[in-house]
Parts: structure tokens; sequence; C-alpha cells
């Protein structure tokens, strides 16, 4: 057609025109991305819940249900206390190292601000199944060497009696435990810190 | 009177290419004679595309997608809407029976090579087909809330969070709450619905294009268009219609027979079309006893589980899809239909079908170690088979393939 086409000027404008067309489908694509983040009513509604831990036995676990999930309150015997103690070989991070899977407070042997009661949530590391509590030693399915823990059925990670992860199994963590605080011997609220002492 | 027919034809032809579009893809679109009985999936699996559409939008003028309302409204349909029953049965076998023509479909390219130069962006485009489908019957899956729905959309989504970084707030996005809630649930049937099958018909028309640029490989492995007449017909070719429309609507009866047997007398299937689980509404404080995802998924899922590291073993069921992918850069022989292929690869497609089926049946079991080994085993053979596939087909012994097609 034409030879006094400057080709260049013409490269220049697409790619001009491109970047700006690139920006502003960018802009328009932001509320449609962010529109699927938890809506304002479902981070409300973490609300800290309240719980009464005076009737619970030694070796009795109890669920309660906050943000949507299963939040365990394990009372734990000495007994208990001290198979945990003594099982810390096998686990893949016995010292809390990971400090993403507990507040600062409940980073020690126990995972727990008093060792007696441990309060974490229930959802396994690994894939979000929610184990299964299997308090017998040594039952004939987890075998001999099973000192009372938590077991998925979903793809066989196993935890103790303080929410550790052992070596070997699928889920590469600890349990989460939440923040809470006692607000009486007997009375723990869950979700919100422990004031630092 | 023919007079008046001819002119009409003509002044819509004018306007609207009707004959043209008959001709270039039926009339006048010519594939291999020998095609067998396994290029029936590829027409079967637009008729279960049509019959889940269909039965879809009217399951969903019945289906409340909230939280509170989802379980109950299915089981409404079940027993209240008339013929909710059947309708529903339709849609839940039709996912089964969609991914058995499906898995049939690759199947057949896997055994002549259809993915073969010049045929790797059609390859490429069923691959997408593939794993959009998994997508959309994974969300269809979450949307009758009972606990299997629940639970395996957790661990699923839950697969995200194992990417470095970005997967704990990617998950998050994904759900649009803390856990699987009724955002969740509403989001996946949008999805369900209308943004997935958009796409799966786009895709569809693209994998068709591409099939009629290339046309059909045939059990032979050989091009027909290489051999042309004087009009540049090819001569091993017959033209679709009427020759392969019969075929295919003979094809379309027998598959329905055994459809409606199933939808019928077996909708469930013992529990592997629909869990026995998923007959409990959610409960998000407990996990069922034993969690496993459709059978159509269960071989990848055997994968996941074979590793013992979560992130390691989400990259790895990643691979087990992904590398289907690159089949058609990965098979150097210079034939492509296994009647021509040498005695390794026989051994090795027997060896990869036994280990599909294999993970497919470990991943519905609980995973005990023995069971966790037969996983593993399975998994390095399912691997191996493609990754040693640039040098296997290349030393194997084949025969010279026909000129014509037999």
């Amino acid at each position: 057609m034409n030879d006094d086409v400057d080709h260049q000027k013409r490269r220049i404008l697409t790619t001009a025109a491109t970047l700006v067309g690139g920006v502003g489908v960018a802009y328009v694509a932001t509320p449609f991305v962010l529109s699927m983040d938890p809506s304002a009513k479902a981070q409300a509604s973490g609300a800290p819940v309240e719980v009464d831990v005076s009737k619970l036995k030694y070796g009795q676990l109890m669920t309660v249900e906050w943000r949507g999930k299963p939040v365990w309150i394990l009372r734990r015997s000495e007994e208990m206390l001290h198979r945990i103690q003594e099982g810390s070989d096998s686990m893949r991070d016995p010292k809390s190292d990971e400090l993403s899977q507990q507040p600062p407070y409940a980073r020690n042997e126990f995972r727990a601000v008093n060792s007696e009661f441990m309060v974490m949530i229930g959802i396994c590391t690994h894939l979000g199944c929610a184990p299964t509590f299997r308090p017998e030693i040594a039952p004939a399915d987890l075998g001999a060497e099973w000192q009372g823990g938590f077991f998925c059925p979903c793809h066989g990670s196993t935890y103790d009696l303080a929410g550790r992860v052992y070596e070997g199994v699928p889920a590469p963590s600890n349990l989460v435990v939440p923040p809470y605080r006692f607000l009486t011997d007997t009375r723990i609220l869950i979700g919100v810190d422990t004031e630092s002492a | 009177m023919n007079r008046w027919i001819d002119q009409g034809k003509s002044w819509l032809e004018t306007r609207f290419p009707v004959i043209e579009f008959w001709n270039n893809h039926l009339a006048k679109y010519y594939a291999p004679k020998n095609l067998n009985f396994w290029y029936l999936f590829g027409s079967l699996a637009i008729l279960m595309f049509v019959i889940q559409v269909i039965t879809g939008i009217f399951l969903a003028m019945n289906y409340k997608p909230t939280a509170e309302t989802a379980f109950a409204s299915v089981e409404y349909i079940m027993r209240d809407v008339n013929w909710g029953w059947l309708i529903r049965y339709l849609h839940s076998t039709g996912a089964s029976f969609f991914f058995i023509v499906i898995y049939l479909h690759m199947f057949r390219a896997l055994l002549y090579g259809s993915y073969g130069k010049p045929r790797e962006l059609l390859w490429v485009f069923g691959m997408l087909l593939f794993v959009l489908l998994m997508a959309e019957a994974f969300m269809g899956y979450l949307l009758p809330w009972g606990q299997m729905s629940y639970w395996g959309a957790q661990v699923i989504i839950s697969l995200f969070g194992a990417i470095p970084y970005i997967g704990g707030d990617l998950a998050l996005w994904i759900r649009g709450d803390f856990v699987i809630a009724d955002a969740t649930l509403n989001r996946f049937f949008a999805f369900h619905v209308i943004a997935l099958p958009l796409v799966l018909v786009g895709l569809v028309v693209l994998h068709l294009i591409a099939l009629h640029r290339v046309g059909s490989n045939n059990p032979d492995g050989i091009e027909i268009k290489a051999k042309k007449d004087k009009s540049g017909v090819p001569l091993d070719g017959i033209p679709f219609h009427p020759y392969f429309t019969i075929k295919d609507m003979l094809g379309v009866i027998v598959f329905l027979m055994i459809f409606a047997m199933v939808v019928f007398y077996y909708p469930e299937m013992g529990g592997w079309f629909l869990e026995k689980d998923n007959f409990v509404p959610a409960d998000p404080l407990k996990t069922p006893e034993h969690i496993t995802p459709l059978w159509y998924f269960t071989p990848f899922y055997a994968i996941l589980r074979a590793v013992p590291d979560k992130f390691l073993g989400v990259m790895c069921m990643g691979a087990s899809i992904a590398v289907l992918f690159a089949l058609p850069w990965l098979d150097r022989s210079p034939v492509r239909s296994i009647r021509y292929r040498g005695p390794i690869y026989k051994v090795a497609l027997t060896i990869f079908i036994v280990s599909f089926i294999g993970l497919g049946y470990l991943g519905t079991v609980a995973a005990t170690p023995i069971a966790t080994n037969f996983s593993r085993l399975f998994s390095v053979l399912y691997f191996a088979f493609f990754l040693l596939m640039p040098y296997y087909t290349k030393i194997d012994k084949t025969k010279q393939p026909p000129d014509r097609v037999t």
C-alpha cells in the first residue's frame, strides 16, 4: 500500500497501547479477585469462645468450635505428661521450634500455659482432616510403640498428647495451638492471647 | 417447487454458510475408513457433556447453594420433586460415565499414538479439557454438602496450602473463609454451573478445530492424506456423514443401554459412584473414618499419599498429570500404532495399565504400610513409563507400517 508507513512509530504506539490496556485490565481485575477473600462478616465471626473445663476428667478430651474449627481441650494426668517427656526423641519438632504453630507462651515442653490442659486446633497440618483421639497404649492397629496421642485417618499422620508430630509421617508440623488465656483456674477463653506477664 | 428450494438455499448460503459448514465438517470431511470401536468415545464424550448440561440445568432449578439448605435441597430433589430422583441420578451417574468415556478416549490415543506429530496441539487441548473436567467434577461434588463433599474439598483445597510462601493465603482465598464454609459452597456452585462449563465449551471447540485441521489418526497410525485420488480425496477416507454418523449412532445406542441400566438399577454402584458417607450432612468437627475421593481421582490421590512429605507429595501428584501434557514429545518411536510397535513398548504399556489401575484401587483403601509400599512401587512405574519413554521408544524394534490402511 504505502511505503511511507513509519513502522517504528507504529510499533511504539502498539506497545504503549498494550501496556496501558494491561494496567487497566489489572485494575479492573482487582475488585473481582479480592471479592473472593474472606468477607468482613467471615472475619468478624472469629469471636472468642469461653469454655468451662472444671468437669473435664483426666484423660478426657472435649471439642469446642472456634472460627468454625474444632478446638480440643485435653486434661492430662501426671503420667501422660511423663510419657510426653519420654517420647521427645521420635518427634519432628520436639521443642516447638516452628514459631507459627503456637503462641510464644505455649512454646514449652508440653505446649501449654498450664501443662494440665492442652488446648489445640484439631485439624491435621497435612491436609486438614480431623485426627482421632487415641489415648490407649499399644492398640493393635497402631503398634506396640504407641504411647497415646492422635491419629489422622486420612493419611496416617500421628501426633503425641501435646500435638507434636511424629517423624516419618506426611504431616509437616505440630498441631496448631490457638491463642487462649485462663480467666480462672477452670475457665479458658479461646481466641484471645495471654497477656505477656 | 424445486426452483423455490434452490433459491431459498442460495439466499441463505449467501448470508450464512450452512451448506459450506455441513460439507467442511460432515459430508466432505473424510475420516479413515478403518476406524474401530475405540473411536466412538469422542462423540460419546460430547453426548455425556450434553447430558450433564441438561440435567444440571434442571437440578439447579431446585438446588439451594447455602450451607444450611444444600443437603436438604438435594434430599428434596430426591424425594419430593417430580422425577427429581431420575434427573439427579442421571447427573451423578453421568459424572462417572463421563470419566469412563474420557479415560477410554485417552487410552485410545495411547494405543494408536494419536498424539504424535502433527496432532500435538489436539492432545494438549484434550489434556486441558481433562484437567478442567476434573475441576468441574470436584466442585460439583461439594454441592450436596455431605461428609465426603466437605472433607474431600478440605483435603484438596489444603493441597494449595503446601505451596511455599503464598500457599496459606491462596487456600484462604479459594475457600473465602477460614474453613470450608458457606462462602466456599456458594462460589463452587457459581464455578460449577457457569464458569467452568463455558470454558469447557470453548475448549471443545478448539479441540474440534484442531481435529478437523489434522484429521483423525487411525488404528494403523498412518496418514491417509498421503495418498489422494485426482480430486484430492484421500484414497482411504470416507465421508464422516453418513458413514461415521451412523456408526456413532450405533455406539450411542449401546452406550445409552448400559448407562440406563446403571442409572435405574445401580445408581450408587455400591459406593463407587455415590459414596456412603455422603448421605451424612457435612460436619466440620468430625472427619469420616476413611476419606476417599471418587474413583476417577484415586490414581492421582494414591500418588499423593505415597509420598511421606507434604510438599513433595503435592508436587508428585501435580507432576503425574502434568507429565501427560508432554507425551507427544516424549514418544520418539518412528511408528504410532501399537500394531507396529516393538515388544518393549507393549511391555511398558502393560506395566503402565497395571500401575494405573493398581493406583486407582490403592487410592480407595486405607493407608496401611503394605498398601503404601505398593502405592510407591506403582507410582515409580507410572513415572518410569513416561520419563524413560524417549529412551525405550527409540531402541524398540518396530515393524514397518503398510502404505495403505488395512
